[in-house]
């Protein structure tokens, strides 16, 4: 019995820790709507996807509708409402890219993780795969950014060794945790 | 509060080029997006840490600087090294030990590292006599490459900040408009709309708070001149505006960067705040009553959002929906103020004209466009960068003379210029001088300058899909001509490239895209059908090859392939059945083996499996 409260109360307190950061976020904005999208960047930053009852929560704190922030956060594409993964893939598909074969790599990369239609992130949360407007290095089209390491002129077999050598690293992760 | 510092030109200027002489023999290490995408940053540190105290022949010292983009972005990572009139291209970590000890304590210049002109087969070793630069005019990305652009010092020692001062101590505010009307400078982000015309509006308005807006939202994709001028040369943009700012009589400026550009925002802090530390930026500069601030506002990924009303929505906090004009941003913009909105580029070409004057500024580009234009040139072509010429340079000197024509001796089939908002240009457009009259004489637009080189493998039906899937996917869905509009369209483009449309949908389409373009709301919706009806008009045959023959020429379109087994190679071994996911492969042991194109999905997986070759796809 007790043991079962204490476990309620950890649960609590790390809600309320998870709460804290945000408060930090919009604190450090003065609560001004006007920033309301780099607050959610942040948010975003901290979490990597803008889970649905934090979105909530900042529009009680900053006195406006859950109306407006979640009409902010599902229009522009670079928020998230769904948890994204470790190593987040993102395909770029500006035209060089297109002209240049990028869809065969988006393609080989689903396939290497086994992302059937409609699924983006891979279940153990390893990875999430997306494509992208324009990067603006469209000289070394095509191009794959995987957090934020740039890889250029990429073919769907380059791809796959990349992502094994990516996958290798983060089952050791796994164990290290273990 | 006011500046301790009261900036003195003059002085800043003796003390930064002191410094800039300090720095001696100077090894340009191109850290580009692009070139840093190459490793420039591993070869940068190698730099530091094996040549902290080599001397040039012996003599001068030696210091590695991290630039901005050099433009050839196909050839990185770039090394420069002015003092020997010598550049390097696709320098590798490895190689910067050697470059330091032949080239910068011998002066022997490393054969393997010089660019080879792919015409003649010859090195190159001075920059300025390879074809990519040698028909350029750099004006406003003159320092991109050259200075670098995390420090402050070296732009000024370039000159900077020397118009603002201009600008204090002899012009009026008026004076300033005017001569930016004068020199004719026309709005670089696509529009058009002359410079000097908008900073007057925005003048004549009174009120007790006007806006100065950068936009850098550059959203085309296949774009990225403002990205190589925000990376190579912050301090040009923010010179421009503080000058805007003067001119319009504003005290508080916005940057609006996208958010995919990184680096550029990082730039960007760096340089407002060593311009704020010398007193450019800040209350009273130039110890006069003139204060501007400025403050970086980054994009969260949305197009249009290049829209000024959408923009100044977005800088607002809400969703970045356009508004309709009147009232223009100019009468009530950013918090119903007055507010004055350009393009990176246009700003970045302020400097030239107040340092020069508006007379000079007209001796580049033609009558109706004055002065240069950045483009990025990409897709299948040789030389592909970040350049600048003179409006009213031709098509061919730019895809033949400086990009070095086609990748692989193919042959030359389209330009899209412009984005998803232009148009194609074709080989008749060849010799057509780019500038903003004779593009939309044809149907394009210069738009933000991004060019996109097609050759005969490239379908331009699918081409025109990808742009209308661009538009339909970005349209913000507030006026229903473009939410619903470019939706059907692109239903219909769909049905063309699998095979599945009849004649009449083409005029339909035809149809869809005046209505699009008459009835949106802004600038998105109203140049969305561009690619389309440009398409249309010089690649009709293409349309109809799909349409009618059931057929893509170039050998693009997935629907028109057909795989089939050649009975003369097939040795029925079964291979091929086994990995068809949809068993559309079928036969008997040992005998020759045949798909059933009904069942077949074309998905290439028996082309892999058979040891005889002998399956193969025919369009």
């Amino acid at each position: 019995m007790v043991a079962e409260t204490q476990k309620n109360l950890e649960k609590v307190f790390e809600k309320q820790r998870k709460f804290c950061k945000v408060n930090e976020i919009v604190e450090k904005y003065k609560y001004q709507k006007q920033n309301l999208i780099a607050i959610l960047q942040e948010v975003q930053g901290e979490y990597r996807y803008l889970p649905e009852e934090i979105m909530t929560y900042i529009a009680t704190i900053m006195s406006i509708s859950p109306a407006s922030v979640y009409g902010v956060a599902t229009f522009y594409s670079q928020f998230s409402l769904d948890p994204k993964g470790k190593y987040e893939v993102k395909v770029c598909d500006g035209t060089a890219c297109h002209v240049r074969g990028s869809m065969p790599v988006y393609k080989a990369i689903k396939e290497k993780l086994k992302l059937k239609d409609g699924k983006f992130t891979t279940e153990d949360l390893q990875f999430s795969v997306e494509t992208v407007r324009c990067l603006g290095a469209c000289a070394l089209a095509p191009v794959v950014v995987i957090n934020n390491k740039v890889y250029s002129k990429v073919t769907p077999e380059a791809v796959k060794i990349i992502l094994d050598k990516l996958l290798e690293r983060s089952g050791e992760g796994d164990k290290a945790n273990d | 509060m006011t500046n301790t510092v009261k900036a003195d030109i003059k002085k800043e200027f003796e003390r930064a080029s002191e410094y800039v002489k300090k720095t001696g023999a100077r090894v340009l290490i191109c850290s580009g997006t692009g070139c840093v995408a190459n490793g420039a940053l591993d070869i940068y540190d190698k730099f530091l840490q094996l040549g902290a105290d080599v001397k040039l022949k012996g003599e001068k010292h030696v210091t590695a600087i991290k630039t901005g983009c050099h433009g050839f972005c196909e050839q990185g990572v770039f090394v420069a090294i002015p003092d020997l009139k010598l550049t390097y291209v696709r320098v590798k970590p490895e190689d910067v030990a050697e470059i330091i000890e032949k080239t910068l304590k011998n002066a022997e210049v490393i054969d393997r590292l010089l660019f080879v002109d792919p015409k003649t087969n010859k090195t190159i070793q001075n920059p300025q006599e390879i074809d990519f630069y040698k028909y350029q005019t750099k004006k406003a990305l003159f320092n991109c490459g050259q200075i670098n652009p995390e420090n402050i010092d070296e732009y000024i020692a370039a000159r900077g900040y020397e118009a603002i001062d201009k600008v204090i101590k002899e012009f009026t505010p008026e004076q300033v408009c005017n001569e930016v009307e004068q020199s004719g400078l026309r709005g670089r982000g696509g529009g058009g709309f002359p410079t000097g015309k908008k900073w007057n509006f925005v003048r004549m308005n009174k009120a007790d708070q006007k806006y100065v807006i950068c936009n850098a939202d550059e959203g085309d994709p296949g774009a990225f001149m403002d990205c190589g001028l925000m990376e190579g040369d912050p301090h040009r943009l923010i010179e421009g505006m503080i000058i805007a700012a003067y001119a319009v009589e504003s005290s508080l400026g916005y940057i609006y960067v996208r958010a995919e550009y990184p680096l550029a925002v990082k730039r960007l802090k760096i340089a407002i705040q060593q311009a704020e530390e010398r007193g450019f930026l800040g209350d009273n500069i130039f110890g006069t009553d003139f204060s501007f601030r400025i403050k970086i506002k980054e994009g969260a990924g949305a197009f249009v959002c290049g829209e000024e009303t959408a923009l100044i929505a977005s800088i607002e906090g809400d969703r970045g929906m356009p508004m309709p004009k009147p009232p223009f941003p100019a009468n009530e913009g950013l918090f119903g103020k007055p507010t004055l909105i350009n393009n990176v580029e246009t700003y970045a070409n302020i400097t030239m004209i107040i340092l020069n004057n508006a007379e000079q500024y007209k001796k580049y580009g033609t009558g109706g466009s004055p002065g240069t234009k950045t483009f990025s040139i990409t897709g299948e072509i040789n030389n592909s960068g970040l350049i600048e010429v003179p409006l009213g340079t031709t098509l061919k000197e730019i895809v033949y003379d400086i990009g070095g024509g086609i990748r692989n001796n193919k042959k030359f089939k389209a330009v899209q210029i412009g984005g998803p908002s232009g148009g194609c240009l074709t080989e008749q457009h060849l010799d057509l001088a780019l500038d903003y009259e004779s593009l939309k004489s044809v149907g394009a637009m210069v738009g933000s300058g991004g060019l996109v080189v097609m050759n005969e493998d490239t379908c331009i039906v699918e081409v025109a899909r990808f742009f209308l899937e661009f538009t339909q996917s970005e349209s913000c869905g507030k006026c229903i001509p473009c939410r619903e509009g470019t939706k059907q369209m692109l239903h219909i483009l769909e049905k063309i490239v699998a095979g599945k449309a009849e004649l009449k949908d083409l005029k339909l389409l035809e149809e869809l895209a005046e209505v699009v373009q008459l009835g949106s709301l802004c600038g998105l919706g109203k140049t969305a059908p561009n690619p389309v009806l440009s398409t249309l008009k010089y690649f009709k045959d293409e349309y109809l090859a799909h349409i009618v023959d059931k057929r893509c020429p170039a050998g693009v379109c997935e629907a028109f392939k057909t795989i089939k087994i050649d009975p003369a190679l097939c040795k029925g071994c079964t291979k091929c059945s086994k990995v068809c996911p949809v068993s559309a492969i079928s036969g008997k042991i040992k005998e020759t083996f045949v798909i059933d194109q009904e069942k077949c999905i074309k998905c290439g997986a028996c082309l892999t499996s058979c040891p005889f070759d002998a399956i193969k796809e025919e369009n």
